[in-house]
């Protein structure tokens, strides 16, 4: 293809994003489309699959029957997204075991929420919600976004991830009406996930790389600051309801913004997780690789048996 | 209180309690996303079976305690599994073999249910005989896939169906709760289901080109609460919230 035929190309996809019509895995892109959707999907992905973990933890300590059962299918929807966002991801002609593997060699991230520890049952709730809140507000706009297989996937995911939020927050509303002992780990908690939960929603806009290119494509409607004050401006009142404090000494409202004024975030321990060392990115990549690597065996297993039972199928068939 | 029914709940109830906190442990770390998905699926079915049951023991008690209570704060010696379930998840072949070896049992004690006298019991049954149905298909194909899968597979497979046989007898044990609840004509004469149990087990495992246990020494004592070392570990994760944080709801 000359070069002119590639801009010719490169300009007809551009309008057809700006006119809003989705863009299917068998339709051309370029490729630097392809490559920032992979990025980004399986990112996605693999957030899902390690966001499993943390709260994976408390699955056998739950505090009644009840919420175990809700906490088992909360973690069974992560897995869920997972498998469709690694399956949207496999259409842009990458396969699940590739970015797999880009996860345990640490090539890819994930969202660096995930390495705080869960140290409560109370950051069950804080989790639902603070984390699927601020990922919620991260994810809506996603629904609209101009690669198909990713916006239809995200649909269903904001559906189940805003049921998780509003189970998080009906767990932080128990504790905060309990015992003293159950409201202080409800805000204990609240002081642990808050400075993290505003960081999930990025760099400041100065300091992010990506935000121009993906708006271009519809990989974002909002810059990180305004998708951070909006969830800030959300929670804040949530947090007065249930009588519990955020802990930033500088939140204020601002009536000429209509809007929250906020303190400092420390970006170096921002920076700091980001880079790998969180208080636990090393147990999650561990947790990772250690159940693929045990799995290895039970995958050969079965494709050898699949294998077998083609061949009898075939030998049958003669 | 109606003693013997409540025990006889607590029989049933306590097998699906106890397997499916150690399904639920595994959430996360399976050897792939669809086993992951499918093994927690099965705790949750098997804890929504749970909660059933143990609503209904906690009405038959009749002294203010709740499902919770029944389900987390027993003494250890009060839990009347069987020892099968309780056993460790020591690789996924384990997982599966317990798995398969209880769900064989489990279907054919829910279709017996069915009929059971008392209606709250026969509803349950036929609910979760639809669960365990899947249940049972999905272990037996993965007993398949192991067992005629590679050699590594085979020798695994053939490793945790050993180790759990001694386990298998101890299902078709009656205690005097149960003795009483099948000559109320509400309980399962589970001595009756042995022989077609092996029967289909045994079929599994000849698929799956595994040899068939020859050993005659069994494990019992689960259903007189005299359980294995494992169980206390389980049970400390299970109750911890109850026991740090006595009293209160969440």
């Amino acid at each position: 293809m000359s070069e002119e035929q590639i801009k010719n190309l490169e300009a007809q996809f551009e309008e057809r994003i700006a006119r809003d019509e989705k863009i299917e895995p068998k339709d051309w892109m370029p490729e630097k489309y392809r490559q920032t959707h992979i990025r980004q999907m399986s990112q996605h992905a693999h957030s899902e699959i390690v966001g499993m973990l943390p709260e994976g933890n408390w699955i056998t300590r739950a505090p009644s029957l009840r919420r175990k059962v809700a906490l088992l299918a909360k973690v069974q929807d992560e897995a869920g997204h997972g498998l469709y966002l690694y399956s949207a991801t496999e259409t842009l002609g990458v396969s699940r075991d590739e970015l797999y593997e880009q996860l345990h060699s640490g090539k890819a991230k994930y969202s660096s929420i995930f390495n705080y520890p869960t140290v409560t049952w109370a950051d069950m709730g804080a989790i639902g919600w603070l984390v699927d809140g601020a990922a919620i507000i991260n994810q809506v706009p996603l629904c609209s976004t101009s690669f198909g297989p990713y916006a239809r996937a995200m649909v269903r995911v904001c559906k189940e991830e805003s049921f998780h939020q509003r189970q998080g927050y009906e767990i932080m509303i128990k504790l905060a009406n309990g015992t003293p002992e159950q409201k202080a780990m409800a805000q204990d908690a609240l002081n642990r996930w808050w400075w993290p939960s505003l960081m999930m929603l990025g760099p400041t806009d100065a300091e992010s790389i990506h935000t121009e290119q993906s708006m271009k494509w519809k990989l974002k409607r909002k810059s990180n600051d305004e998708l951070r004050q909006q969830f800030i401006d959300q929670t804040v009142p949530q947090a007065d309801l249930i009588g519990l404090t955020i802990p930033d000494p500088d939140l204020k409202w601002n009536e000429e913004r209509q809007s929250y004024d906020f303190g400092d975030i420390n970006w170096d321990e921002f920076w700091q997780v980001v880079k790998g060392h969180g208080p636990c990115n090393k147990e999650r990549m561990k947790a990772r690789v250690g159940a693929w690597e045990r799995g290895e065996w039970v995958r050969d297993a079965a494709m050898a048996y699949a294998e077998k039972q083609q061949e009898r199928r075939e030998k049958q068939a003669v | 209180m109606k003693e013997n029914l409540y025990k006889y709940i607590l029989g049933i109830a306590d097998n699906s309690l106890i397997l499916g906190q150690r399904m639920g442990a595994l959430t996360g770390h399976g050897p792939s996303l669809e086993t992951d998905i499918a093994c927690t699926n099965i705790s949750l079915d098997l804890f929504g079976q749970v909660r059933s049951y143990y609503q209904y023991a906690a009405k038959i008690a009749g002294d203010g305690r709740t499902e919770d209570d029944i389900a987390m704060l027993r003494k250890e010696r009060e839990y009347v599994n069987v020892l099968l379930v309780e056993q460790p998840d020591t690789d996924f072949a384990y997982t599966m073999a317990r798995q398969f070896l209880f769900d064989v049992y489990h279907f054919m004690f829910l279709t017996e249910l069915q009929k059971s006298k008392d209606l709250t019991l026969a509803a349950i049954a036929t609910k979760s005989i639809k669960e365990v149905s899947y249940h049972k298909r999905f272990s037996s194909d993965w007993i398949k896939r192991l067992g005629d899968g590679t050699e590594l597979s085979n020798q695994k497979m053939q490793n945790a169906i050993d180790n759990l046989w001694t386990y298998t007898d101890e299902l078709f044990h009656q205690t005097e709760a149960d003795k009483a609840m099948v000559k109320d004509g509400i309980g399962v004469d589970v001595t009756k289901l042995k022989e077609g149990y092996y029967k289909q087990v045994i079929e599994v495992l000849e698929e799956a080109t595994l040899n068939i246990p020859e050993s005659k020494y069994f494990q019992k004592g689960g259903k007189e609460g005299i359980h294995t070392e494992h169980m206390g570990y389980l049970l400390s994760d299970l109750q911890y919230m109850q026991r740090a944080y006595p009293n209160m709801e969440w």
